[in-house]
């Protein structure tokens, strides 16, 4: 097998998280959909780690995923700051910074 | 074997990540979303890669969207998420802006002279020993950069999360 279809599915994902960014209207699915990017560039490094023989593509991916934790937790934290301040989900509610 | 393992596999992702942005119900979405994490992680063994397998079901399925899935039932599990009904040229210029990303990830993969797998791939490449070998020596200032992320994150999260009176 090449790396081909693994960048293919790769692309896809972040593909299908982009659309989902733009589309969707509550804030947490708007979350799910960010890690559904990360993930698709997620198995990029880990392809390109088998297909090069180095270990640096999965170190970059355990980094990714820390990240993404941290990113989880203190979004989650300002999803439940907004619900309980606004009694709404809907980013597009939440425009007090926007100019 | 690999192939079918991998279509197999890949066609469980795309479904999955379909099914994020399709289902109107987070909850739903959040449901996709692990058997798209799940998927990947059956990719990653094949792409001999065990301890970030082992990573993405433990802390990304295991952890991360049980965080989602608390906050989505603490919060309003069952509302139907709007999409953008009021503007419909959200829609368009979601998707155009999708297609122009898969326009520019196009010729990275249309480039032919791909390397195929090498034939006798170090075994011991993706062990968690080799991963943490690289971390502690070559990536260790990241790391405890990160240490630093974290901490900063939980801080972050209990200061948020606390109600002011």
């Amino acid at each position: 097998m090449t790396i081909a279809p693994y960048l293919v599915l790769s692309a896809l994902l972040f593909f299908v998280g982009t659309v989902g960014v733009i589309l969707k209207r509550n804030v947490i699915a708007v979350f799910l959909c960010i890690e559904l990017m990360l993930n698709g560039a997620n198995l990029s490094f880990v392809a390109f780690s088998r297909f090069l023989g180095r270990v640096d593509g999965q170190v970059f991916v355990f980094f990714v995923m820390v990240v993404a934790a941290a990113e989880a937790a203190v979004g989650l934290a300002v999803t439940i700051a907004l619900y309980r301040n606004r009694k709404t989900l809907n980013i597009d509610d939440a425009d007090i910074m926007k100019w | 074997m690999e192939p079918a393992i991998f279509y197999l596999c890949s066609t469980v992702a795309a479904a999955g990540a379909l099914g994020v942005v399709v289902s109107r119900k987070v909850f739903y979405s959040a449901v996709s979303l692990i058997v798209c994490l799940a998927a990947l992680a059956g990719l990653y063994m094949l792409l001999q890669a065990p301890f970030i397998a082992a990573v993405q079901v433990i802390v990304y399925a295991g952890a991360i969207m049980v965080l989602f899935l608390f906050v989505i039932m603490l919060l309003d599990p069952f509302s139907a998420a709007v999409l953008a009904d009021k503007r419909r040229y959200l829609q368009f210029m979601g998707i155009a802006l999708g297609l122009i990303a898969l326009f520019l990830l196009a010729p990275l993969v249309a480039v032919h002279d791909m390397r195929t797998v090498p034939h006798s791939p170090s075994p011991a490449l993706g062990t968690a020993y080799a991963i943490g070998k690289s971390i502690f020596t070559d990536y260790l200032l990241p790391f405890e950069a990160t240490s630093a992320l974290i901490l900063v994150a939980i801080i972050g999260a209990v200061v948020l999360g606390k109600r002011h009176p």
